[in-house]
């Protein structure tokens, strides 16, 4: 333990760099997946493209990826860019599906309500479709933040350090605290941003069923019966 | 007045929901489209705001093709309410109400503000304004969507079976709050149902259709009930049985009426007597 006492910061820089590497892919994700999924709920014929495509890029090995992406993007193979792309692309293969499924599973009649009071389209799916679909996608995107802040971890072998390094470093050394301590921040980091991303989650979407809400239907069960 | 001229659809291959229809609604009145599953009642509601595309024929409000209309827009000129609320579950009760309005231009203050007033209207305590429409009631919920209905002021509104969901002591209670709001506002009201006694209740005119959308009778209820057209809609109102069938039956005391299943449901009260 005296080894982590003594690499604090080495640990706390480690930490940020992480952070940092790993918010631009999960935000990235994100965005590209909202479309995307869209489209995988809304055409059949993009559907399967999409689903299946975003299926078997989760199935290509990282190593094999950061090997694949410089040729194809013109990047350095040890970059961030390297890292963070590979990165996007995982997050991307969770969040489609989820996306499409979130959408999907929108009850029908709100859909048919909501065009019927005279909602246009891309009102519709701004304003009703996507907050409707917002607790599915939610559960798709803390999937896709733990599992990218997990990943991270290999930008070590092409060089882009962050708390991977102690893993490298800690077994070259044979130092076992060190290998400890990158195991135990990652996982920290990722159940901080888990539970931050599900803190956010209630705070946008206060009309999810949840323990608050629920003691308040039932005073407003008493109240008015 | 909305008129419906030989309206036909057909949905893929097999038979027409709706056939050759033909129908004039008149202005603030109420029309209720009464017929079991199948008559294509839901069908032809949603072919005036064109959430169905009727397959032939047209279908004009005050004389002008629905057709001709920006859909967006038709859709905002009209009121609609359905079954189940069908209520926006992400936003509070005071935010559905103001939906139309919003979506019409009109600042949100101004139309959070009508709506209030509107919860005043169908009988809701506004201490529910900020509540989400999961922690209501059936009842209250299909209140809201009443007021909602409501809320752009629309000359037409269109009620798809907005009580089919609810319990009975619930339904008479919000049956009698449609008659009040119809004397109030005087809306040309077109409500859909499947339960005739609903349809008598609400209607001035009352359609009954059969499969296909074929008209069995149009008339009043009084001219339905008097003079029903054929054997089909005897049956369907039950005027042969259950308790619209009244036998006199003398007693001490005078003539009194007996249903189908000899219960005593009235007096029977001679004029100039």
């Amino acid at each position: 333990m005296t080894w982590v006492a003594n690499n604090l910061d080495l640990i706390a820089s480690l930490t940020a760099a992480h952070l940092k590497q790993s918010a631009l892919p999960i935000i990235l994700g994100l965005l590209i997946s909202i479309p995307l999924g869209w489209l995988a709920f809304r055409y059949r014929f993009t559907r399967g493209l999409i689903l299946t495509t975003s299926g078997l890029l989760y199935t290509i090995p990282s190593l094999a990826l950061f090997a694949l992406l410089p040729p194809l993007l013109g990047i350095s193979f040890l970059s961030v860019a390297n890292l963070v792309i590979a990165l996007t692309i995982y997050a991307v293969a969770i969040m489609v599906r989820s996306v499409a499924d979130a959408l999907a599973s929108i009850d029908p009649s709100v859909r048919s309500a909501a065009a019927a009071m005279g909602y246009g389209s891309w009102r519709q799916f701004w304003a009703v479709e996507l907050p409707l679909a917002g607790p599915v996608i939610l559960a798709g995107l803390r999937v896709a933040a733990v599992s990218t802040i997990s990943l991270a971890t290999v930008g070590i072998l092409i060089g882009v350090e962050n708390l991977g390094y102690l893993f490298t470093n800690g077994l070259q050394r044979r130092i076992v605290p060190e290998v400890l301590a990158g195991v135990i921040a990652v996982m920290l980091i990722a159940l901080i941003v888990d539970l931050l991303l599900a803190a956010i989650g209630r705070l946008l979407m206060p009309w999810v069923p949840g323990r608050r809400s629920g003691r308040r239907a039932l005073q407003s069960h008493v109240v008015n019966p | 007045m909305i008129e419906f001229a030989s309206v036909t659809k057909e949905f893929g291959n097999g038979p027409a929901a709706v056939e050759d229809f033909s129908l004039v609604i008149p202005a603030r009145k109420t029309t209720v489209l009464v017929g079991s599953s199948g008559s294509g009642k839901t069908t032809l509601m949603r072919m005036i705001n064109r959430m169905v595309e009727p397959t032939r024929g047209t279908i004009s409000i005050d004389g002008a093709d629905v057709r001709d209309r920006d859909v967006v827009q038709l859709r905002r000129s009209i009121g609609y309410v359905m079954q189940n609320s069908g209520l926006m579950p992400h936003l509070r009760v005071i935010d559905n109400v103001a939906t139309v309005p919003v979506l019409n231009g009109v600042p949100r203050r101004t139309a959070r503000a009508n709506a209030l007033e509107l919860l005043d209207l169908v009988g809701l305590d506004r201490n529910l304004a900020e509540r989400y429409p999961r922690e209501l009631s059936g009842g209250q919920q299909q209140r809201v969507g009443v007021a909602r209905g409501l809320a752009a002021n629309p000359n037409i509104m269109l009620m798809d079976e907005p009580f089919g969901a609810v319990d009975p002591i619930v339904r008479a209670e919000l049956q009698v709050e449609v008659m009040r709001l119809q004397r109030e506002l005087e809306k040309t009201i077109v409500f859909v149902t499947h339960d005739i006694d609903e349809a008598f209740l609400l209607g001035d005119q009352v359609v009954i259709l059969q499969q296909g959308a074929q008209i069995a009778q149009v008339g009043s209820p009084s001219e339905i009930m008097d003079n029903p057209a054929n054997d089909f809609v005897a049956s369907f109102i039950g005027a042969e049985q259950g308790k619209r069938a009244l036998t006199p039956k003398a007693t001490a005391s005078g003539t009194v009426l007996v249903d189908g299943q000899g219960r005593t449901q009235g007096r029977l009260v001679e004029d100039g007597v």
